[in-house]
């Protein structure tokens, strides 16, 4: 077997959102052979198990489910002729794009002319935040949570408490309401929900599930399934203040409390990665640090609407075919940063003399009536300017230059 | 199990940590009728899963103590006993750093020590060869131990059980000893699967070895908990430790003061913390001693307090001494009760109990030698049933497995590659532990930085595939089932 390297020109990692995108996007970009790997049964990612609607508004104009949004996907997929794999996982990726895959029909080496990243992301973890007290079973990060309560049918506890208002955790609190168990309370650290406001508002006000802002779980208690968790407000500084805690009992706890991209792989090849984002530093044609490998979807950084990730999919894909097509990209000199009230602005490398490239961003807390500007570092020159009514740190906001740039820019934020 | 409450067993061992288990090993070398009992769902559920996994050289404890006797022949028998099991391990030597010219004193009494008890190779460094050594570490001065290693605590127990088991020794889990009776030379242990009848019982429980002695009206001793807590770093935290970093020993610490040590995978392992606490049982990791931990570990480390930690975990202590005062060193009890003879306590095993377990065992295997006739199997096997792992498998290697068997192509654990192949064979392990964390310390499944979040449910359905009913899926057995059944019936 060693003796054998199979080739494709591109080669995409992850069937979700956005992998399914850019398989796509390849093929529609003339791509020859696409090989499209997913560790799952099936394709679809995440989105399998999100059987709650509000996908594909962006994409398909109309809202569905999350494995609806899939099926439709996976069902252009394979109208491309795209190689799928399922039950396949890429254990190792180098630097010049050969891939280590493993999956029941085989353990390969495959070279490809250009490769996608598309590997999405994975949940922080209790350990991650740090929650003292015992280690009981009944603990679960909101995903897994939510993979064990609707692919297979498992009920998880009686009484639940969660800790974090990321969108997952939220959807999780209805569910389980659905299911019978008794949600007694979403706790967020920060003074403002993580998730996007209309998942506040119809899986937990609708259902009266008390939303606590500023407060966090300091102690779980249990020694073989949780018995109660003890909550504390925090003050600026988000540390728990003493004389404030007071104990739930409950026998699950759940947590949605960050995701991190998954970009083990892109260490591995070598891939620089951005503090911000947690995923790629790539530029306007979405490939990073290492040629030939581009980035997309949750793995390059945390989209709030699946839509976007396969937005960014179906071009990181057309790129990726254009790339191992021959097209190479001109430098890359001009560097984004983030300026006041911006968290972080991607892609965060451009190159010099493009024009009508968009920005994505996402601002550090709620605002209202704000101007993000696109500035000059050096001129001070203003590219870009959109007004907003209303922002959140929940939610990825884009914003355009019409104009090409030959500086490096900033894009900051003004209330 | 009515079968075996009829038949008598030559030794019972009570207790499956590594201690009990080294003993069971040694003992199954000879012509006996052995059983482990162990009261949780599976082995090295106490003690021997909380600990730094470090193999002491034995300069800690007092010379001429019984720690400092077998911690030294267990140094000497560790090694080769983990290369014929097949249990990873690494020597990797160590430090003990001093931050100030007023600390070397106390390295030389600890070089002195370790001297009198012939620990070999120790010397005093400097800071050039402090950097040469471990360029993570600081220090002006360190005590270099050249023979101290690390090794899994409980990779070791689960392999010393399965090898004894191999050579035909009984391992019972859930079994907790909850009454004893003496007759006509025998002894019958009372426990919620059977009544077991032994000529010879190795009381080695641990933290309640003196619960269990009473029970036995051996009313000797008294076990003191002394909880220590640890965090443990992602892989990729960027800093590779080569070798285990110890501050100078503070005289008032139980324990070895909170140190920084390497894993064979390369995590970093911060702790312990040296509490006593009432309750055996209460392994709980305190927000206190967290904050401690960082900061130690960044005194010995700069950059450690950065890092991200994915676990933390906690140990118990067996100590002998009683924290409101009165003697501070308590040294390992290992003696045939004079009161009922033929039953051995081994009380107190404590650190350095993992490296002296190998010489514990010699020393109970004689004397159980003097009572019982010890007849050597000639068809005793050292080794222990193979066990494979895909991580640690080359290319060629990999493709031929999968070739064989596709369930070696179907990965389970995502952060630590882990194969189906590997799940399923570790939930047919001899023992019947089937719990997630058995699952977890055979194959490593859960260990990563998604702690669990990837793989619980793709091992809830294995387990499910290997006749476990969704209700009876525990997290460590008891009362911790992770599912309340199905919904919608």
């Amino acid at each position: 077997m060693a003796g054998q390297i199979e080739t494709c020109d591109v080669a995409v990692i992850g069937g979700g959102p956005a992998g399914l995108a850019a398989a796509l996007g390849a093929r529609r970009a003339g791509a020859g052979t696409v090989v499209l790997i997913e560790r799952d049964r099936t394709l679809g990612g995440i989105l399998n198990q999100c059987v709650h609607d509000g996908f594909g508004l962006f994409l398909y104009k109309e809202t569905i489910s999350g494995p609806e949004y899939a099926e439709r996907l996976s069902e252009d997929v394979a109208r491309e002729s795209v190689k799928v794999e399922t039950g396949a996982m890429v254990l190792d990726l180098a630097a010049d794009r050969l891939l280590r895959v493993n999956s029941r029909q085989g353990y390969r080496l495959i070279r490809a002319g250009a490769v996608v990243l598309a590997m999405g992301c994975r949940e922080r973890t209790r350990e991650m935040i740090e929650i003292p007290g015992t280690r009981p079973a009944g603990i679960f990060t909101a995903g897994s949570a939510q993979n064990l309560v609707n692919l297979q049918n498992l009920r998880l506890g009686r009484e639940a408490v969660i800790l974090g208002s990321g969108d997952i955790g939220l959807i999780m609190a209805r569910r389980l309401t659905f299911e019978g168990v008794a949600v007694k309370g979403v706790f967020e650290i920060l003074p403002w929900a993580s998730g996007l406001e209309r998942n506040v508002r119809q899986c937990l006000m609708d259902f009266a599930i008390p939303l606590e802002l500023g407060s966090t779980v300091v102690e779980i208690r249990g020694r073989d399934r949780v018995e109660s968790v003890v909550v504390a407000k925090v003050d600026g500084a988000l540390a728990p203040v003493a004389g404030t805690e007071r104990v739930i009992p409950c026998d699950t706890l759940l947590l949605s409390v960050g995701l991190i991209p998954e970009n083990e792989l892109s260490k591995r090849a070598g891939i620089e990665l951005s503090p911000l984002t947690g995923g790629a530093v790539v530029d306007e044609t979405l490939m990073t640090s290492v040629e030939g490998i581009f980035s997309c979807g949750n793995v390059l950084h945390i989209h709030d609407v699946a839509d976007w990730a396969s937005f960014e999919g179906f071009a990181a894909g057309e790129r990726a075919a254009r790339f191992a097509a021959g097209e190479r990209a001109a430098a890359r000199t001009v560097r984004v940063s983030a300026g006041p009230d911006v968290r972080y602005a991607l892609p965060q490398l451009a190159t010099a003399g493009r024009a009508g490239v968009e920005w994505s961003f996402r601002v550090t807390r709620p605002m209202r009536n704000v101007r993000i500007e696109i500035k000059g570092r050096t001129s001070g020159r203003v590219y870009a300017r959109k007004k907003f009514a209303r922002l959140l740190p929940s939610e990825l906001q884009k914003i355009k230059v019409r104009e090409a740039v030959e500086e490096d820019i900033e894009v900051g934020g003004h209330e | 199990m009515a079968g075996t409450q009829s038949s008598i067993h030559d030794v019972v061992v009570i207790g499956g940590g590594v201690v009990g288990c080294a003993v069971l090993r040694e003992l199954s070398r000879y012509d006996l009728k052995l059983l482990l009992l162990e009261k949780e769902s599976d082995l090295a559920e106490g003690i021997s899963k909380g600990n730094s996994g470090v193999i002491h050289a034995g300069f800690n404890v007092p010379a001429g103590s019984l720690k400092a006797r077998t911690n030294v022949a267990g140094l000497a028998l560790i090694y080769p006993l983990a290369d014929e099991l097949g249990v990873p391990h690494r020597k990797t030597g160590k430090l003990v750093v001093a931050l100030a010219d007023e600390d070397r004193p106390r390295l030389e009494e600890l070089k002195a020590e370790g001297d009198r008890s012939g620990v070999p190779g120790l010397e005093i460094v400097g800071e050039s060869e402090i950097r040469r050594l471990e360029p993570l570490a600081r220090g002006r001065w360190a005590l270099h131990s050249p023979h101290t290693g690390i090794i899994s605590p409980y990779e070791l127990t689960i392999a010393l059980a399965e090898c004894a088991w191999q050579n035909g020794a009984e391992v019972r889990l859930e079994a907790p000893v909850e009454g004893v009776s003496y007759d006509g030379g025998l002894f019958r242990l009372a426990t919620p699967r059977g009544v077991f009848s032994a000529r010879r019982v190795v009381n080695s429980a641990g933290l309640f070895s003196d619960e269990v002695a009473r029970l036995a009206g051996i009313d000797d001793y008294r076990i003191f908990p002394y909880r220590g807590e640890y965090l443990i770093t992602d892989k990729d935290c960027g800093l590779r430790l080569g070798m285990p970093v110890y501050p100078v020993p503070s005289r008032d610490d139980p324990g070895l003061g909170i140190h920084i040590t390497p894993t064979l995978e390369g995590n970093i392992i911060i702790g312990p913390s040296a509490e006593p606490v009432g309750d055996k049982r209460d392994a709980a990791s305190t927000r206190q001693v967290m904050a401690r931990l960082k900061a130690e570990a960044a005194r010995l480390m700069p950059g450690l307090g950065r890092t991200s930690f994915i676990h933390s975990y906690t140990g118990l202590r067996p100590k002998l001494v009683d924290p409101r005062g009165g003697d501070r060193f308590g040294d390992f009890i290992v003696e045939e009760s004079a009161v009922r003879p033929g039953w051995v306590n081994l009380v107190g095993i404590e650190s350095p109990g993992l490296t002296a377990a190998p010489a514990i065992a010699g020393m109970v295997a004689a004397m159980i030698g003097t009572g019982l006739d010890l007849r050597e199997r000639p068809d005793f096997v050292p080794e222990r049933p193979r066990r494979d792992r895909f991580a640690a498998a080359g290319d060629a290697e990999r493709a031929a497995r999968v070739s064989r068997d596709a369930d070696w192509g179907e990965m389970v654990c995502r952060c630590e590659h882990v194969t189906r192949a590997e799940v399923t064979a570790a939930l047919r392990n001899p023992f019947g532990a089937r719990t997630m964390d058995a699952v977890k310390r055979r194959t490593r499944c859960g260990m990563g930085r998604c702690q669990g979040g990837f793989c619980t449910p793709r091992i809830v359905e294995i387990l499910q595939d290997e006749g476990v009913p969704v209700e009876r899926i525990t997290k460590r057995g008891g009362g911790s089932r992770l599912f309340y059944g199905r919904l919608k019936g």
